[in-house]
């Protein structure tokens, strides 16, 4: 039982972090600041995601078959295949790597 | 009767915001599996993986709570590290409510689906309208088959065996990836990426999971700031 209350716990701090940015007043949404600042953000906030699914394990850093997903991935967005087939190379690159022990 | 041809007219009506939402639901929908197999790996039911994916719905944050149980943590820390990484989130709501200006019970509905993927898909559109429709687009796309993915993933659960395996870590990094790349056009967005990469990496074996990425979403908005700033000048 208590496994699902920690679980309706965290789901609902999750739902009241991402309301927050919803509930600002309006009119500090006209500031000029907000959009560049959101922009930069968000790329930000990408790079290090894609940084911490490539190397990170645990509180560790690690180089492992991800690297390889990673630069598969790359090569696949440069040659400018769709989302989908970009994922897909990511994966049986990764699954490829692991096979021949990296 | 065939359905191929009212699908393929289908297709062909949407526009590229919605036919880029739907491939980024699809892509990420494949990773969900994995979030399945290894929550119940880690130890919860599968109604259990079910309901962190239909409510928290933050694959980040997923992921941090069952790593946490399936090092044999206490759930205390488990709700503590996914409510971490989902602080970014709090970001994404302030950008998407800047971007689509939601009202009413809507804003409740676009909170549950701020997520990176509907921000990037919406954030990558110049047009206002395309901002909003890659929001939603993405936001349920990635929704329905991430809940219906982890469904797939904890009832296949042990029998599927090690995720990684398959390469399905290799499928987030490179949906990361995929999601950034658009917004690397001209070289401040890609010296901020590198940059936020950079402290991401530095930061990851000397703080808690989760202060990473905000550190890096600090420098991101300093170097904006910067940026604008010598624009004006």
């Amino acid at each position: 039982m208590s496994v699902w209350l920690w679980i309706l716990a965290a789901c609902l701090i999750a739902f009241g972090t991402k309301l927050v940015g919803y509930l600002l007043p309006e009119r500090w949404l006209e500031n000029p600041w907000v959009l560049p600042l959101s922009h930069g953000v968000t790329v930000g906030l990408l790079a290090s995601l894609v940084a911490t699914s490539t190397f990170s394990s645990g509180q560790s850093l690690a180089v492992d078959a991800r690297l390889v997903a990673l630069l598969a991935a790359a090569a696949a967005l440069r040659v400018k295949a769709p989302y989908l087939v970009v994922v897909i190379v990511g994966a049986v690159a990764a699954a490829l790597a692991r096979l021949i022990g990296l | 009767m065939s359905l191929a041809p009212p699908i393929a007219s289908t297709v062909r009506a949407l526009t590229p915001a919605q036919r880029r939402g739907l491939s980024v639901g699809l892509a990420t929908g494949l990773y969900g599996i994995s979030f399945g197999a290894l929550a119940v790996t880690a130890g919860l039911s599968v109604w259990q993986a079910s309901a962190l994916s239909a409510l928290m719905f933050t694959g980040g944050s997923q992921f941090a709570f069952i790593g946490v149980v399936a090092g044999g943590g206490a759930l205390g820390s488990a709700t503590a590290a996914a409510s971490l990484l989902g602080v970014r989130n709090a970001l994404y709501g302030v950008t998407a409510n800047a971007m689509l200006r939601p009202h009413g019970w809507r804003k409740l509905l676009a909170a549950q689906v701020t997520i990176d993927e509907s921000i990037a898909t919406a954030s990558g559109q110049d047009d206002p309208d395309e901002e909003r429709r890659g929001f939603w687009t993405a936001g349920a796309a990635v929704f329905v088959l991430w809940n219906l993915f982890t469904l797939v993933g904890a009832l296949a659960g042990n029998a599927l065996g090690d995720p990684t395996v398959w390469g399905l870590d290799g499928a987030a990094v490179a949906a990361f990836l995929g999601l950034l790349w658009p917004r690397l056009s001209g070289r401040d967005p890609i010296a901020i990426a590198v940059v936020a990469a950079a402290v991401t990496l530095l930061a990851v074996p000397v703080v808690p999971a989760g202060l990473p990425i905000i550190l890096a979403a600090l420098v991101a908005a300093l170097m904006t700031w910067a940026h604008v700033r010598s624009r004006q000048r």
